[in-house]
C-alpha cells in the first residue's frame, strides 16, 4: 500500500464508524434523552479507568509490603484497610484480599465465572483475563497456563489458584527479588508487574 | 424454561491461546471504553443491579463468540429494554451519576457486606460437600465445584446472595466462605498439576457438612 492509499484508508476508517460504534452511540443518545445518563460523567469515568486506576496503585501496595514488615502484616490480615490507607479504596475492591507467594506456595487469581478483577489496584482486567481460554485452563492446568506466560516454577512449588465467585477481591503478593535490599518503595514498585499481581507473571529482577 | 449460562468456563476444554497484553493497554477499538462508562454510570440509575448484569450477560446465546466489552454492550441494551428505559414512558432513574460525584462514587465503591441476623453455620477447617444440582437461574457455585468436598478456609461474613439479588427478589444475606479443594477432589487422578489447590468463594446455601 502507499503512503497515499494508506493515509487514504485511514481518513476512510474515520469517516465510517463500525456498526458497534454506531450501536454505542445510539444506545449513549437514548440514555442521555432518557435522563439517565450524563455524558461528562462517562468523560471523566474513561478519563480515571484510563490514567488515574490502574497497576501502578497495585505496585505501590506490593512494594510498600516488601519494604515495610508493619504494613505487610496488615496487609495479610486486613487488606482492604491497608490498601485503603494508601487511597486506593474503592470500586471492585470493596473486599480485598491479599495472598503471599511463597518459596513454597504460588498463587493465582482468575475469574471462571465472569471477570471479577479487582479494579482498585489493578485497574481494569487485560483481554487475555477476561478470555475462555485462561478461565478455562487456570483452575485445571495451572502449569500449563503459567508455561504461556514463560513462567516455570520448580516442581516443588506449590500452585494455589483463587477463583473469585463473589465480592471478594484477591491481589498477589509476589515474592521480593533478591537483590534488592537496597532500593526504595519506588523503586521496588518499578520491579512490580500486572501480571506479577495476578500471579500469570514474575516481578522483574 | 431452563436456565442456562454461557459463562461457566471452569475446566472445559477450550481451545486457542491466552493471548498476553501489555500493561497499561486496556481498550481495543474506540466505542470500548464508552461502553465500560455506560455500564458504570448506569449503576446508580436501578436499571439492575451487578447479578442482574452478570445475569443478563452470562444468558446471551451468542456469548462464546462476543468480545468481552460487546457482551457488556449486549447485556445493558437487554436491560435497558427490559426495564422500558429506551420506551416512550421510561421509570425515573433512582439517581444518576454526574461528572463531578464520579471520583468520589468509585472510592466509595458498594460493598456487598451486610450485617449478620444469624451465627455462620461453618468455622475454618470445616469439612463441606457443595451442591450437587445447578438451580434454574443465576448462580454463583461454578459447576466443576459441585458435589466436591472441600475445607472452609475463610469466613468473609455476610454478603448479598446474587442467586435472590439477580432475579430481583431480595439481596437475602448469606454467609460467604473461601473453600478450598484439592486438585485430585476436582479433576480425579489425572490432574495435570495433582498438588495444586483451587478454591471458590461460596454462599453457605451452597454447602452441607462433610
Amino acid at each position: 500500500m502507499s503512503e497515499h492509499e494508506h493515509h487514504h484508508h485511514e481518513e476512510h476508517a474515520q469517516r465510517a464508524p463500525s456498526a458497534l460504534e454506531l450501536r454505542v452511540r445510539a444506545l449513549e443518545a437514548r440514555l442521555t434523552e432518557k435522563g439517565y445518563i450524563d455524558p461528562a460523567a462517562l468523560d471523566v469515568l474513561v478519563d480515571a479507568y484510563q490514567t488515574k486506576i490502574g497497576p501502578r496503585n497495585g505496585a505501590r501496595v506490593v512494594a510498600r509490603a516488601w519494604f515495610d514488615p508493619e504494613f505487610r502484616r496488615w496487609l495479610l490480615q486486613d487488606a482492604t484497610a491497608a490498601i485503603a490507607s494508601l487511597g486506593f479504596a474503592g470500586r471492585q475492591g470493596e473486599h480485598m484480599v491479599a495472598v503471599e507467594n511463597t518459596p513454597d506456595v504460588h498463587n493465582m487469581v482468575v475469574c471462571t465465572l465472569c471477570s471479577c478483577y479487582p479494579w482498585s489496584v489493578l485497574g481494569l482486567p487485560p483481554t487475555w483475563y477476561k478470555s475462555a481460554p485462561y478461565r478455562a485452563r487456570a483452575v485445571k492446568d495451572p502449569r500449563g497456563v503459567l508455561k504461556e506466560f514463560g513462567v516455570e516454577l520448580p516442581p516443588a512449588t506449590r500452585i494455589r489458584i483463587w477463583d473469585s465467585t463473589a465480592e471478594v477481591r484477591y491481589l498477589v503478593v509476589p515474592l521480593r527479588p533478591a537483590g534488592t535490599e537496597h532500593l526504595n518503595v519506588g523503586e521496588l514498585a518499578n520491579l512490580v508487574t500486572r501480571d506479577s499481581m495476578i500471579g500469570t507473571g514474575l516481578p522483574k529482577s | 424454561m431452563t436456565y442456562r449460562s454461557h459463562a461457566d468456563l471452569g475446566g472445559q476444554d477450550v481451545p486457542g491461546a491466552i493471548v498476553q497484553e501489555p500493561e497499561g493497554e486496556y481498550f481495543h477499538a474506540p466505542w470500548e471504553p464508552r461502553v465500560m462508562a455506560l455500564v458504570v454510570a448506569t449503576g446508580p440509575t436501578g436499571i439492575s443491579n451487578i447479578d442482574m448484569n452478570r445475569s443478563a450477560r452470562e444468558t446471551l446465546p451468542n456469548y462464546r463468540d462476543l468480545s468481552y466489552y460487546e457482551i457488556w454492550l449486549a447485556a445493558l441494551e437487554k436491560l435497558a429494554s427490559e426495564k422500558g428505559v429506551l420506551g416512550d414512558t421510561p421509570p425515573r432513574p433512582k439517581q444518576v451519576l454526574r461528572a463531578d460525584a464520579v471520583l468520589a462514587t468509585i472510592k466509595k465503591g458498594s460493598p456487598a457486606s451486610r450485617p449478620a441476623s444469624r451465627p455462620a453455620r461453618f468455622s475454618v477447617g470445616d469439612h463441606v460437600r457443595t451442591a450437587a444440582v445447578q438451580p434454574e437461574h443465576h448462580t454463583r457455585l461454578p459447576a466443576y465445584a459441585r458435589a466436591k468436598v472441600g475445607v472452609i478456609e475463610r469466613v468473609h461474613g455476610v454478603h448479598v446472595f446474587p442467586d435472590t439479588n439477580a432475579r430481583g427478589l431480595s439481596e437475602s444475606p448469606q454467609w460467604l466462605y473461601t473453600v478450598e479443594f484439592a486438585a485430585r477432589e476436582l479433576w480425579g487422578e489425572s490432574a495435570p498439576a495433582p498438588h495444586s489447590i483451587i478454591s471458590v468463594d461460596a454462599f453457605e446455601p451452597y454447602l452441607e457438612p462433610a
